[in-house]
């Protein structure tokens, strides 16, 4: 193999990742644009710069609602799902159990599942029950898909755990509860962290599964989806700017903790 | 009680109860309900009527079927056209990229966890009369743009963009599952690239290209925001006809019936596909 052919070959798969990620993040641009107009309508090239529409939205009452709707669903949903998850990881990875094989499937069957119609399928559900639509009926939406993803995620995790951990702690004497909270615990807060850095995240920018099953409360990615049907106004970019940037600095902060946390474990400290 | 202790004297059991309790009534419960409701006479509201088949013979005699083609169409055309995309770039992240594969997964992550209508819109504003695109032709070249919004082609654009990660990260899984050893040693037996690629590489990475085509599949036939948003009603997927029979229809039992024909297709392949892999395999990988 030539290193010349091979070095060709690599740059062509670099050229070809860029191209993608502009890809990617073009729309997420355009909207940083369009939030920067002053005038009512969009049109590029820009003429008319400003950030009038900034604090018109973010100093709006309707907006601060809708966060706080949503942060308080994207708050539940974690702590549910990363208790829910924990377990149901140790159940996936760790423990070998009679019926773990199909459990592993059925765990997946709801990430593959098509989320509208779990979300229609779950609005005649809950109205069958007799449930009024609200957040809360949300959060049950929202944990149905989300559960079982941090149960994948942290099932990545256990799966490095060596068992015979546990064992040792057992045999030095350990109760129940100590070996958990001195042993497994720490060994998978790793996997807890991403996990919830996951729950809460897929929350946060969940749309299909809201659209129907929130009811009258209103989430960010529900209002958008409104106001942007209803025709154009520049307070949509606005939100969906931060809305994205929110949820860069989240998840770029999550992963340089989990980088501080792990580098200060090994450290010994 | 004694059979119930012994029941759950596995541990496993015991940590596998909450989330499969959430999913019963969460998951399962629902799709029976749904399965129910499904052969109620048209526009009632209980599960408790005579059943009847009058709305699958409904779908077929309206041809309300056709929507479920396109979805199945437009899902299909999804998963290829992601496939050629992600491959190189999948392949980059394990093998070329080095320690500069995290920010770029990270980066490949951000999309995920922002709703998906917030970055259509981007790309109806980007496409739009006086947009970002047709603004830039107009003042470089001074040339006017065709129409791309609201075609059918504006709504597989928008499909392939949204589940792109969806293949991206299946994919990449799937290629870090090939040995570095087994490419080396086909090399050193005087295997071609190409070989190497139809031999080794791409058989050994299945199961990560056919879970993430499974994924993509299923989330883009369940696709309903990339119609609206991106073009403008003009194909009336399936998920759209269910979610007007559930709302402005008020007409359960058909959306019901609808939904059904859904989950029998995407059952059918997930379980056909699940059934081949072996999980401990693929995730606990060292």
């Amino acid at each position: 193999m030539s290193d010349s052919k091979y070095s060709v070959r690599h740059i062509l798969i670099g050229v070809w990742t860029a191209a993608v990620l502009i890809f990617v993040f073009l729309p997420s641009a355009t909207i940083l644009l369009a939030s920067m107009t002053s005038s009512r309508y969009f049109t590029f090239p820009i003429t008319k710069f400003g950030f009038d529409w900034w604090s018109k939205t973010v100093n709006s009452f309707e907006v601060k609602q809708l966060a706080i709707t949503s942060l308080t669903i994207a708050a539940t949903v974690t702590v549910i799902a990363v208790v829910l998850g924990f377990f149901g990881a140790l159940a996936f990875a760790r423990y070998d159990w009679r019926g773990r094989k199909l459990y592993q499937k059925f765990i997946l069957l709801p990430i593959f599942f098509p989320q509208s119609v779990l979300g229609l399928a779950l609005l005649l559900w809950f109205n069958a029950l007799g449930f009024n639509l609200s957040w809360k009926t949300a959060v049950l939406a929202h944990l149905v898909w989300i559960a079982p993803v941090v149960t994948l995620v942290m099932a990545i995790q256990v799966y490095s755990f060596d068992p015979s951990l546990e064992e040792a702690a057992n045999d030095l004497g350990a109760t129940r509860w100590q070996t958990f909270r001195e042993v497994t615990l720490p060994v998978l807060m790793p996997g807890v962290f991403s996990g919830s850095l996951f729950a809460f995240l897929l929350s946060w920018g969940n749309f299909p599964l809201s659209l129907f099953t929130a009811g009258s409360d209103n989430t960010l990615p529900k209002y958008l989806y409104a106001k942007m049907v209803a025709g154009y106004t520049p307070g949509v970019p606005v939100l969906g700017t931060i809305s994205t940037a929110a949820a860069a600095v989240v998840l770029f902060g999550g992963y340089a903790a989990m980088l501080i946390l792990t580098r200060n474990r090994k450290a010994g400290i | 009680m004694s059979a119930l202790n012994s029941f759950f004297a596995q541990p496993g059991r015991r940590a596998a109860m909450p989330i499969l309790v959430l999913l019963l009534l969460g998951f399962v419960a629902p799709l029976i309900a749904v399965v129910g409701f499904s052969f109620m006479p048209p526009r009632t509201f209980g599960l408790f009527h005579e059943p009847s088949l009058e709305n699958y013979e409904k779908i077929f005699s309206d041809n309300t079927y056709v929507s479920l083609l396109w979805s199945l169409g437009l899902a299909s055309a999804t998963v290829v056209l992601l496939a050629l995309i992600c491959y190189p770039v999948a392949y980059g992240l394990v093998r070329v990229f080095g320690r500069w594969s995290t920010v770029l997964t990270l980066l490949f992550t951000i999309p995920l966890v922002v709703s998906e209508n917030i970055r259509l819109y981007g790309w109806v504003l980007f496409f739009i009369k006086g947009g970002v695109l047709p603004g830039t032709l107009k003042t470089l070249f001074g040339a006017e743009m065709g129409d791309f919004l609201f075609t059918p082609a504006a709504v597989l654009f928008g499909m392939v963009y949204v589940y792109l990660p969806f293949m991206l990260f299946p994919m990449t899984l799937g290629i870090a599952m090939v040995p570095n050893q087994m490419r080396e040693a086909a090399t050193d037996l005087g295997a071609s690239r190409w070989q190497v690629f139809r031999e080794v590489e791409l058989p050994l990475s299945t199961p990560g290209l056919m879970i993430g085509s499974l994924l993509t599949f299923v989330l883009a036939i369940g696709a309903i925001a990339e119609a609206k948003v991106l073009g403008g009603q003009r194909i009336i997927p399936i998920t759209h006809d269910i979610e007007i029979a559930f709302t402005y229809a008020q007409n359960w039992p058909l959306g019901a019936a609808l939904a059904v024909l859904l989950m029998l297709v995407v059952s059918v392949l997930v379980l056909a596909v699940l059934r081949r892999f072996d999980l401990d395999q693929i995730l606990g990988k060292r």
